[in-house]
């Protein structure tokens, strides 16, 4: 092509990292080696001011309702086994964790419990909100959003512009002077400063600027028209390069300019992912059935910290959780799920010890709602209120957080929420991502302690 | 009937009309794709041949059968409008008494009946979105569709909350009856709509426990924009607004719910009903210029995102320029079709920052890759799962603001999606696909590439590399970028002579360059 001899191309990219690209060019920069070495080699160029290069936040979201009460299980309380006849989980199966109070989790999660004894696992009892709404859409907006209004942008989302442009004081966190607001992946140098493993990339992580990068799975995050002819890929690749002439990020940039340096940085980046998620992960991960789909999806994000990608917030789900009929007990349908993700997660963990950046990733663990306290008549649960979430990571602060929910003082047979979530994400904020909770979830919240 | 342009035009605008005899093909089809979701060679010439006024007033005349051939609104019974209902009487008593007795089985028993209708109300949804997506790529009236995709991001109002998919058509079918009408009109039927009432809550909306939301987005994000008001006139106008609700399908005002006394909306002051109110807000220059600017952000150019939806951080002669479009949207009490007359038969509109600069939405990618392209449709339901992937779900906007538009709709992800949909629908391969299927399929689409590419050229030059690499380009991008002259040309060299496989890779590749994604 004409401009070839001043065009980096892909391939000079990914032999030569980042060293070469100037900040002017805007090209995007990525490294290959471990994340100390990154860190080093790096130097001055990793660093947005103000954002902890370090450390990693990963969302584990359980979508459709996870029952509660049959995670971490209130057996101290006769009621408990009162209303569950069928599907309750006998004193003698649950993994005990405070013995005087009488809560315990279910046998599935034993590999969480290990977790647990090892000083990794906070569990956040009663979480949810004031007036709870019962549509999984709404209610996963209101925690997507934080706001019960289920409105406005991300809070991760949100989080990211923070780093990026400053807040405002608008009604809904208008960034300040959003000409000049470059998104957060241009300051980490071509590398998504969010990405979601799924279709499409959750609420939370859209900003009025930051915007997630998401796939299935890696193989989709390319062309698909490659696989036709040698001949096809290598067009593509040249007219989708030339995003190194482009001028540059900036006010007056044009859409043409903008378009060609973010092909040239969708090509860097499925290179990165695909090559990152193409190695053998360091522990082995369930495979298969129920825990496979997580389980993959934990095992491509440990890859991508392995690759040292400077993505800062990775988004993974693990769905079918909204157990309406035949949810089983110790065994079943929900016991099941809780093994997938308790052995996925304890999978991720032990593929990060053996990197060598467990301490740099913290874990947090939520679902839409919980479920109604009385068991139904189909053998299942309808959707209910509060419910714990869990915080996992060798920096994450140990012990049970807060009481359970009264099971004897029910709204409508529904459990009362001791703990507003957002008391949760603003502690991930504040001393996780050493952000300002306050201004990312407009409001204050009493920061949960998550971080030892 | 709209004013000749002469008429309209002064020495000293800032919007006067472009010089008939520089109406070419690349104005043509600037003008199909901006007024429409885009069109073939053929028509970009046809139009040449009308010249420019003929064409604008032709694409402008949605209203009348005389021109164009006619494309029938669907019929209210296209869609069940039954599927969601409020519990009848006997449903709720059933209901009340099974809670009270505790009865489990009962309450499963309606529990499953509510949902079943609630599963059945989204495949309806979804039917509804490919009726309109197979509508906007067939139309005979493109800026009907597009003006109605405008309102539905104007008035955004999302399935997500309302939870009703027949008064999602129903609305739609009100942006369709007003498109190219009279703004005011439209405001004032939208605070009769039940779908809008009932995704800014104001079914809920009470003498005495007022709520704000409707009378706040109207004014914020429908009418004036923020600044133009204050939280009192907000607070008024919620009260002029009690009592509007709906019951079934149907507006209903109910008079003991409405707030009668007195109200002071934007300094003035009466008993104030909702249509009043929408009134007061249309007599307000601020409001007309509130639309043109947004009239012109979506035909024209991006204007910078202002809160204030006002223009502080444009240009001063462009300010000037949307603000005379404004002034004259207010002068002719809101009418739509001589505004964007106007603005379709102005020079500034084809001007070359204004040309090929425009990111293309999803829908626009989509529609106009099966109107300019004459791709095959293929599966209705495969395109609109492409749209969601893209970000852009018609009838579940993001929020009552609608889509953001202009780069938000790029990034990585969605570039990705956005080159592998035209794989689709040039191909027919999908990219879930084992990669093995993939190469066998891609020859196999059932698409005439050859011919697309070679109609337009003259017998001799059809099997001429650099006259068919060319032609692809101007076809799918409008205009020949030397890069992509020599890449195509390998392309074709590589396959060895110039047949629907190698046109098909010229097009694959043309439709993958970034300056595909604009119009």
């Amino acid at each position: 092509m004409s401009n070839a001899s001043n065009a980096y191309s892909r391939r000079d990219l990914l032999k030569n990292g980042l060293l070469m690209a100037s900040a002017a060019m805007t090209v995007p920069m990525f490294v290959q080696a471990s994340a100390l070495a990154m860190q080093n080699q790096a130097g001055d160029l990793s660093s947005v001011p103000g954002v902890p290069d370090e450390r990693i936040l990963v969302v584990l979201q359980l979508s459709g309702g996870n029952d509660g009460l049959n995670t971490v299980i209130p057996f101290g309380s006769p009621e408990y086994y009162k209303a569950r006849p069928a599907i309750a989980i006998p004193e003698k199966d649950v993994l005990v964790l405070d013995k005087r109070t009488g809560i315990g989790l279910h046998p599935a999660l034993a590999a969480l419990k290990g977790m647990y004894d090892e000083g990794m696992v906070g569990i956040y009892q009663g979480a949810g909100y004031p007036n709870p709404n019962r549509s999984h859409f709404k209610s996963m907006d209101i925690w997507h959003t934080a706001d019960t209004s289920a409105t406005g942008e991300g809070w991760l989302g949100k989080y990211l512009d923070s780093e990026c442009c400053g807040f405002g004081k608008g009604e809904s966190g208008t960034p300040e002077g959003a000409k000049a607001a470059k998104p957060v992946t241009d300051a980490l140098g071509g590398n998504p400063a969010s990405i979601a493993i799924g279709r499409t990339a959750p609420l939370a992580l859209h900003g009025r600027v930051s915007q997630p990068t998401s796939f299935e799975s890696a193989d989709l995050f390319r062309w698909v028209a490659e696989d036709a002819d040698p001949a096809l890929a290598k067009a593509y690749e040249q007219l989708n390069q030339r995003g190194a002439q482009a001028k540059g990020a900036g006010a007056g940039e044009t859409n043409a300019s903008f378009l060609l340096r973010t092909a040239m940085d969708a090509q860097v980046s499925s290179d990165l992912i695909r090559k990152a998620v193409a190695v053998t992960p360091l522990a082995t991960y369930p495979q298969g059935g129920v825990a496979g789909e997580i389980a993959r999806q934990l095992q491509m994000v440990a890859a991508m910290i392995r690759a040292g990608l400077k993505t800062r917030v990775y988004y993974v789900s693990l769905g079918s959780f909204d157990t309406h009929a035949g949810q089983g007990g110790a065994q079943g349908r929900h016991a099941q799920l809780l093994k997938a993700f308790g052995d996925s997660v304890k999978a991720f963990y032990d593929d990060l010890t053996k990197q060598g950046n467990n301490t740099r990733v913290l874990t947090m663990v939520f679902s839409e709602f919980g479920r109604r306290v009385g068991q139904n008549a189909s053998g299942g649960t309808d959707h209910g209120t509060a419910a714990p979430m869990f915080v996992v990571g060798p920096q994450a602060r140990q012990g049970l957080v807060g009481d359970h929910p009264s099971m004897k003082d029910l709204d409508d047979g529904d459990l009362r929420y001791t703990l507003d979530f957002r008391s949760v994400y603003a502690g991930v904020l504040d001393q996780w991502m050493k952000a300002d909770s306050k201004q990312v979830l407009e409001g204050r919240y009493r920061a949960a302690e998550v971080v030892r | 009937m709209p004013q000749p342009t002469t008429q309209l035009s002064q020495a000293d605008t800032t919007l006067r009309a472009l010089p008939p005899k520089s109406f070419g093909t690349p104005e043509a089809r600037h003008l199909l794709w901006r007024a429409g979701f885009g069109g073939t060679e053929k028509q970009a010439q046809l139009l040449v041949s009308w010249g420019i006024e003929n064409s604008v007033d032709t694409l402008l005349d949605v209203g009348s059968d005389a021109k164009s051939a006619p494309f029938e609104p669907a019929p209210p019974e296209a869609f069940d409008r039954n599927i969601i209902r409020p519990p009848t009487e006997e449903e709720a008593r059933l209901a009340a008494q099974a809670r009270r007795a505790r009865d489990e089985d009962t309450l499963a028993m309606l529990r499953e009946k509510r949902q079943e209708a609630e599963r059945e109300d989204r495949r309806q949804m979804g039917e509804i979105q490919k009726w309109w997506l197979k509508r906007m790529i067939e139309t005979t009236r493109p800026l009907e569709e597009k003006m109605t995709l405008f309102w539905h991001g104007h008035f955004a109002t999302s399935f997500r909350v309302i939870e009703d998919s027949y008064h999602m058509f129903r609305q739609n079918e009100l942006f369709r009856s007003h498109a190219v009408g009279n703004f005011g009109e439209l405001l004032t039927a939208i605070v009769r709509d039940p779908a809008m009432l009932a995704y800014l809550d104001n079914d809920e909306n009470r003498k005495g426990s007022p709520n704000e939301n409707l009378a706040r987005e109207i004014m914020e994000l429908f009418g004036l924009g923020l600044g133009s008001y204050t939280e009192d006139d907000i607070k008024e106008g919620a009260r002029a607004l009690t009592g509007y609700t709906y019951q079934d399908d149907e507006f209903v005002f109910r008079q003991r719910n409405h707030d009668p006394n007195e109200k002071v909306i934007l300094g003035e002051a009466g008993n104030w009903n909702g249509e009043d109110f929408a009134r007061i807000i249309l007599s307000k220059p601020a409001c007309a210029r509130f639309i043109a600017r947004k009239l012109y952000h979506t035909f024209v150019a991006d204007l910078p995102s202002d809160e204030q939806g006002g223009l502080r951080d444009v240009e001063p002669w462009r300010r000037k320029l949307v603000n005379e479009l404004g002034d004259m949207l207010k002068l002719r009490n809101y009418a739509l079709r001589p505004v964007l007359r106007r603005l379709f038969l102005s020079e500034h509109f084809y001007s070359p920052d204004v040309m090929r600069a425009q990111i293309k939405s999803p829908v626009q990618l989509v529609v106009g890759a099966a109107r300019s392209l004459g791709v095959p449709v293929r599966d209705l339901s495969i395109l609109n799962d492409a749209l969601d992937l893209m970000g852009q779900r018609l009838f579940l906007p993001p929020s009552v603001k609608g889509w953001p538009g202009g780069r938000a709709w790029i990034n990585t992800s969605t570039l990705y999606v956005r080159q592998n949909t035209l794989v689709y629908m040039l191909t027919g391969v999908r990219a879930r696909g084992a990669p093995n299927d993939r190469a066998r399929d891609v020859a196999n689409g059932g698409f005439d590439a050859l011919g697309l590419l070679t109609a337009g050229l003259p017998e001799d030059q059809r099997t001429n590399p650099d006259a068919v690499a060319r032609q692809a380009l101007l076809i799918t991008l409008g205009f020949v970028p030397d890069a992509g002259v020599d890449v195509l040309k390998q392309l074709l060299t590589h396959v060895g002579k110039v047949d629907n496989t190698a046109s098909l890779a010229c097009l694959l590749a043309a439709t993958s360059m970034p300056e595909y994604q604009l119009c």
